[in-house]
């Protein structure tokens, strides 16, 4: 056994054993940071690939900042399992039935017969000089322009609509507005009274 | 010595690779945890001097022993775990805290040639890493069961997220003026006087990776994760002994880690500031040392000078302020490379 496939063996069990305890474990922010070993895991993975662009890329948004807001969200809600466990057992039939059927299809998309060597050649080992970045943004900017595009425009709008949805003015909010705590000056705030000193008598 | 190398020789092929690499990263994990452990002592001695005080004088000649001091103690005090804490995770917090801040090492250019690792996505690879920092304070704050802590860890969160998108498009503005992601080649393309380097072109960017910087290490005035006078220490409220120091470490081994980028991507690196005679004897590494110590130094003078912000104002500063001049510059810098014929103001 190589040392890449012995690094690979490594990175794959990982993978599977976090993503298995994804849906396993109970207690979801655990479930999250499993993802995060997932996401990693995947990571090298890609790496082993000389994917170096996708696999740093996937830990920057995925692991560094999709996953940090999950668990932020995670974190903060309490889920009630006893309450999320009621209907388990209605809902046991259809959801092993779709299951199943995704377990199928996938096999036939993905199994063995469009895999392995006799169909996928070992690629090439590239040169230390070769830069993924560099040749992806090639692609991506001359090719594939027009599906880019549309995609940053698609996301755009998503974002857009996402705000739009969730913004909602509150009346009675106290919100502050910068520009005014500035621009205070000394005497809006403060006053200075001349008394007369009073005496005892 | 014969001997020696006789029996370095019958090692096998992988196992020569593994141990000289390893030897490379001691050489450089050595001398940081050195510089952190004296960087906390120029820390409290340059505060003592901006506030009138004198600092640590004790330990050791003129207080020189104070870090060896601070660290014996941490090391033999005991490590309490509080009730209902998650075990595992608390211990794993701290370690996944001080992991990023030592990993990104390996593909900072200290000179043109002593790099641990020439890396073409090293910037990439930057970012990813010291991105993977925010875990560990996130879940020290949920594994310690408390209040406190729990709080900090959403506050560092929060921000972290914020100030992570300015730092991104911070750097996108050096990716455009350089041209290549390699670390070394961007410092190597600020080659020329200080006046070559990238801080006076993207001046908005390097302001911006700053303070985006003194957040993500949350360093005062960006320490509401810790914030002493409101949550008691924050994540690391339940923490004692040796766990308590790795997060310490972390912070401080971070502050250097970002003072060295900063350094690599705007300040020139090991280059001199004058490209001429008594300015290029000093040797490279020197200079690199020198800028990292001014950069550091920013960093307590800050601390000593500035209150804490308060928590809409960071959320308000990240999001309403940092993001919108990056978006801004890279736009102007997008604009006049490639549409006008001052692009070699920006591109190198």
């Amino acid at each position: 056994m190589t040392f890449e496939s012995l690094v690979f063996y490594f990175f794959s069990a990982v993978l599977l054993w976090s993503a298995a305890m994804v849906v396993t474990i109970r207690n979801p922010v655990k479930a999250a940071l499993f993802l995060v070993l997932a996401f990693v895991s995947a990571a090298s993975l890609w790496m082993l690939v000389e994917a170096e662009f996708l696999a740093i890329v996937l830990v920057l948004v995925y692991v560094g900042a999709v996953m940090v807001l999950f668990l932020f969200v995670v974190m903060m809600i309490d889920v009630n399992l006893a309450e999320l466990r009621q209907g388990f057992g209605d809902y046991l039939p259809l959801g092993g039935l779709v299951a199943v059927l995704m377990v199928v299809e996938m096999a036939i998309a993905v199994g063995p017969a469009q895999f392995g060597l006799h169909k996928v050649p070992i690629p090439a080992a590239l040169g230390s000089h070769y830069s993924n970045t560099r040749a992806l943004g090639d692609l991506l900017y001359t090719v594939y322009v027009y599906p880019f595009e549309i995609a940053a425009v698609i996301l755009l709008v998503a974002i857009i609509a996402a705000i739009a949805l969730t913004m909602r003015r509150r009346p009675d909010t106290k919100y502050q507005n910068p520009a005014h705590q500035v621009n205070v000056q000394a005497r809006d705030r403060l006053r200075i009274i001349k008394m007369p000193t009073e005496h005892k008598s | 010595m014969g001997s020696l190398g006789a029996l370095w020789v019958s090692f096998p092929a992988w196992s020569q690779i593994l141990l000289w690499d390893l030897l490379k990263i001691v050489v450089i994990i050595v001398p940081l945890m050195l510089s952190v452990a004296y960087l906390t002592f120029a820390e409290r001695k340059v505060i003592s001097y901006m506030q009138v005080r004198v600092g640590p004088n004790r330990v050791g000649p003129r207080g020189w022993l104070q870090p060896i001091a601070d660290a014996l103690k941490l090391l033999l005090k005991e490590i309490i775990v509080p009730t209902g804490a998650n075990k595992i995770l608390f211990v794993l917090a701290p370690v996944l805290a001080i992991m990023p801040a030592l990993v990104a090492w390996a593909v900072v250019p200290f000179t043109p040639s002593l790099v641990l690792a020439n890396v073409n996505a090293g910037l990439l690879f930057v970012l990813a890493v010291t991105s993977m920092g925010v875990y560990g304070v996130v879940i020290a704050g949920w594994a310690s069961n408390s209040k406190y802590a729990f709080l900090g860890s959403l506050r560092s969160a929060a921000q972290i997220v914020a100030y992570e998108i300015a730092m991104g498009f911070a750097l996108v503005g050096v990716l455009m003026a350089a041209g290549t992601l390699n670390l070394r080649k961007i410092a190597l393309a600020q080659t020329g006087g200080f006046w070559h380097w990238l801080f006076l072109p993207l001046f908005p960017l390097f302001i911006v990776y700053f303070i985006a910087g003194v957040a993500e290490t949350n360093r005062l005035p960006f320490d509401v994760a810790e914030g002493e006078s409101e949550i008691v220490a924050g994540f690391h409220v339940e923490y004692s002994g040796m766990t308590f120091a790795l997060f310490f470490l972390a912070e401080y081994a971070n502050m250097i880690l970002l003072s060295a980028l900063t350094t690599v991507l705007f300040l020139g690196g090991w280059l001199p500031p004058f490209d001429f005679a008594p300015f290029t004897w000093v040797p490279p590494f020197v200079w690199f040392l020198l800028k990292v110590s001014t950069v550091l130094f920013l960093y307590l003078w800050l601390r000593a000078t500035f209150p804490r912000y308060r928590y809409d104002q960071i959320m308000r500063l990240g999001w309403k302020v940092l993001i919108p001049v990056t978006l801004v510059w890279i736009g102007v810098m997008g604009v006049v490379i490639f549409f006008t014929p001052w692009a070699f103001l920006f591109y190198r």
